[in-house]
């Protein structure tokens, strides 16, 4: 897997729904079309959520996984909004 | 000329077109982008539907009203600390730590032992506070609207509710759900 290189890092652990979201949601106005923003999660709700929420907003889910200790990790990418 | 390309659409590019045009439509729909939630619950437990709905809709970009009503007026009390308390009388579904008689849930001082079980069980688990998920919600947008009838019926003033309440009737609830596809009675 090659690493994808973010612009911003929104640590969520130990965060509990709907706050990872919150905070996603309130961090990713700060980044430019195309930036990327890295999430770390405990929250298993958010395994669901981040897709849910990535679909809703046009931003795009490019990938997630789990790491051996449970953390959740998400890779968002910003996508402005058409008007 | 015009002729020769009139002759040329089909009936499948019509639809094609149709297609596209329909799907973008869809895709600007104002109303999905609009959420509203009848608030009705004074009690801790029931002031956490209608804040985490609020504060993740309005996370995902919307456009969120809540309408607080009857007992919901307890979750934008300015005493909502003290006010909103939970208990297990009637509430068989309530997790307690050990089996209990329905009598013995009703004895006194039964109210703060089951509200202060969940305020430290939600704490210790990392869940948000209502301070917390009502500061965000007034943060990111959120419109909080108090039912004014009712505050008249319960004797409320506007001095009785947190900062940034707004106050309204049945009739501004309505106009604004009738604009979102999302409304929700809690």
């Amino acid at each position: 897997m090659t690493a994808i290189q973010e612009n911003k890092l929104l640590d969520a652990r130990g965060l509990l729904c709907p706050m990872p979201i919150v905070k996603a949601g309130k961090e990713i106005r700060s980044l430019e079309d195309g930036e990327i923003m890295k999430i770390l999660a405990t929250d298993r709700g958010a395994i669901v959520d981040f897709p849910a929420w990535a679909d809703d907003t046009g931003n795009e889910l490019m990938e997630w996984h789990e790491e051996e200790d449970g953390v959740l990790v998400f890779y968002v990418r910003k996508v402005e909004e058409e008007d | 000329m015009l002729e020769a390309q009139a002759t040329n659409i089909t009936e499948e590019v019509v639809r094609e077109i149709v297609r596209e045009e329909v799907q973008r439509a869809f895709k600007k729909d104002p109303a999905k982008k609009k959420m509203v939630i009848i608030s009705s619950k004074g009690t801790l437990d029931w002031a956490y539907p209608p804040l985490i709905l609020a504060t993740a809709g309005a996370a995902a970009g919307m456009d969120v009203s809540v309408f607080f009503t009857f007992y919901g007026l307890n979750v934008i009390h300015k005493d909502f600390e003290r006010v909103l308390k939970v208990s297990p009388v009637g509430n068989p579904g309530m997790p307690m730590p050990m089996p209990m008689p329905d009598i013995v849930t009703a004895l006194p001082g039964m109210t703060s032992f089951a509200t202060g079980m969940m305020k430290r069980k939600f704490e210790k688990k990392g869940v948000a506070g209502i301070r917390e998920l009502l500061d965000v919600a007034v943060e990111s947008g959120v419109r909080l609207i108090a039912c004014q009838m009712t505050m008249d019926v319960f004797e409320y003033g506007q001095d009785d509710f947190i900062d940034g309440v707004e106050f309204g009737g049945a009739a501004a609830a309505l106009s604004e759900a009738r604009k979102g596809h999302v409304t929700l009675f809690v």
